[in-house]
């Protein structure tokens, strides 16, 4: 009996895992993304120098790459002489971090409030609707400007409004998977057996919107990276002398012209990691359809 | 009815009826009356079969039956007390449902063994290893293999599904069972099996039934006594043998005839059914000399 119900779980995941390893998408997504995580992690043992570490002699060196670069500096120096590669490492660490947190508090809320107007419908589902409505109308750069002029700038301070400003589609598929599944008879059949409301929604409902949960968090991260970039591009993100990816765009652009791969590294960087994640949100929406499922 | 006034009556509806507005546009409103003004009582033991065409009322009946949905008057009355004085906890325990479609009343992200396990579960009753042991137990009641017992409802048939569900349904120990069609999901060759199962289950557990179906096939082998509903009303109320004999009512005698059989030369039974016809329109309420 056991070992044949080993053979059967066995058998389940052989047939899944050369699924996964079949998208390519969702691999190569995968792959940048832990590299680039482990760069962050890692900063301090693979980062050459200081990241806030200044030397006004050796300012805009170039890679070693280019002429006059030197394996010093393998990735050159900002305008301040600060070392790149070490900026760029631990400036992973901001994206990513501002990227996770970001998605953790909006998928909290937005969830809550999607799952709670699926569930319940009625007024509910009008009130809450009106609120994800209101919410779409805000333009997010706008108010997260206005915002970050208020209280200044600061890490929390940014993650705090992204936070706060990015539930709206975690709350729409919420809402809309919530309805789906609300009158499957497997959640009559818990009421049935006397379940509370809580109970119904921990147990038969969220299990169900997992994946998409999943999905949608990963594209919410690809966004919040993104904004940040923007906002400390504009000045109102993360404050200097903090490593961001979009902080160093915003410090190189006056550079563009003569130096130009104090943008295109670290432009390179954020479009690597963006497109990654979204491959890896994609790739589990393929992985996880229903049809593979069961 | 005679020869069972000694059993008690364990579930009655008084009278009971259930409207549903429709809202069609900012500014119509319709109302649909689902049951009308139905009284049924039964007893203890009793195998109550309720037929009737699609649309009939069945299903909302049967939903008032478990306090999933409030009658709109009238009163449902579980060992003589109304539905409202019970919890949903407490109802939980005296009577539970067997679903029509075993396919979405098993949530496919748990396994077969949390499933089984899960009216304790809520009910917070025994520890992890009990209730576990509680399920493997019951697996074997139904005839499942104990094996089944860490899948996921996906592997198994519809067949084991649904003995999955009437697993569930018995794991309070509920006195009263209500089936919603258990078998019109199934396989021909399953649906045998799992009445034959039901049955055995009566004997062994003393349970009483709601049979809701259209098949007059599984209400005959199955049930004491039938209900016949027609437009939300329940326009025959006999022993299940003599509504086979001499139905009365002209609609029970349609429904007779529209049954197809597996007979050769049988065809497609040519069944004339004027709607328009007086006999048909909003039927009367049964005599009460059957309740």
């Amino acid at each position: 009996m056991r070992a044949q119900t080993e053979t059967i779980a066995g058998e389940r995941q052989t047939r899944h895992l050369p699924r996964w390893m079949r998208h390519t998408g969702l691999t190569a997504g995968a792959v940048i993304l832990v590299i680039i995580v482990l760069m962050g992690v890692f900063a301090p043992l693979l980062a050459p120098q200081d990241p806030y570490e200044q030397n006004l002699l050796a300012r805009i060196v170039p890679p070693v790459w280019y002429e006059g670069g030197s394996w010093e500096h393998p990735l050159g120096t900002d305008h301040l002489g600060r070392d790149y590669l070490a900026r760029l490492l631990y400036g992973a660490r901001v994206s990513v971090f501002i990227g996770v947190t970001v998605a953790f508090v909006s998928g909290i809320i937005g969830t809550v409030l999607g799952v709670t107007a699926g569930y319940f419908g009625g007024k509910t589902d009008v009130v809450i609707s009106f609120l994800i409505t209101a919410r779409l109308a805000l333009p997010v750069i706008l108010v997260a400007l206005a915002i970050v002029a208020l209280f200044g700038s600061s890490l929390t301070v940014v993650v705090s409004v992204l936070g706060l400003l990015l539930w709206d589609r975690f709350a729409l598929v919420m809402r809309a998977t919530t309805q789906q599944i609300r009158d499957a008879d497997f959640v009559m059949a818990a009421k049935v057996q006397g379940a509370s409301t809580l109970q119904i929604i921990v147990q038969e409902i969220l299990p169900n919107v997992a994946t998409n949960l999943t999905v949608v968090a990963t594209l919410e991260i690809a966004q919040a990276i993104v904004l940040e970039a923007a906002l400390s591009f504009l000045g109102l993100g993360v404050p200097p002398p903090l490593p961001s990816w979009g902080l160093m765009l915003a410090e190189g652009k006056s550079f563009i012209l003569f130096d130009p791969w104090l943008i295109t590294i670290p432009g390179v960087l954020l479009f690597g990691l963006v497109l990654a994640i979204n491959l890896v949100g994609d790739g589990l929406r393929d992985v996880t359809a229903p049809d593979s499922r069961n | 009815m005679s020869g069972d006034g000694g059993r008690p009556v364990v579930l009655e509806l008084r009278d009971v009826s259930r409207i549903f507005r429709m809202s069609r546009g900012p500014f119509r409103r319709d109302t649909i009356t689902a049951v009308d003004h139905v009284s049924l009582r039964v007893r203890q033991s009793d195998v109550l079969g309720i037929v009737g065409e699609s649309g009939s009322g069945k299903t909302t009946l049967s939903k008032m039956m478990l306090g999933l949905l409030a009658p709109t008057s009238g009163d449902v009355l579980l060992d003589g007390k109304p539905l409202s004085d019970f919890s949903r906890r407490v109802l939980a325990r005296r009577i539970q449902f067997v679903f029509q479609d075993p396919y979405s009343s098993l949530n496919p992200r748990r396994s077969i063994g949390s499933i089984i396990a899960q009216p304790l579960y809520i009910h917070g009753i025994g520890t992890r290893m009990e209730r576990e042991k509680r399920a493997r137990e019951l697996l074997d009641v139904v005839g499942l293999p104990a094996r089944v017992f860490d899948n996921a409802p996906g592997q198994l048939s519809g067949g084991q599904r649904q003995r999955v569900v009437i697993a569930r349904a018995l794991a309070l120990n509920p006195k009263i069972l209500v089936c919603d069609e258990p078998t019109s999901a199934l396989d021909v060759s399953v649906q045998a099996q799992i009445l034959n199962l039901l049955l055995d289950l009566r004997t062994e557990f003393d349970l009483t039934y709601v049979m809701v179906s259209h098949n007059l096939n599984v209400i005959e082998h199955m049930t004491t006594e039938v209900a016949v509903m027609y437009l939300g009303r329940i326009v025959e109320l006999a022993e299940a043998g003599s509504i086979f004999r001499e139905a009365a009512h002209p609609y029970t005698k349609i429904l007779l005839r529209s049954a197809m059989t597996i007979a050769p030369g049988g065809g497609i039974p040519d069944v004339h059914f004027d709607r328009n016809d007086p006999a048909y329109k909003r039927p009367a309420t049964p005599p009460l000399s059957l309740l």
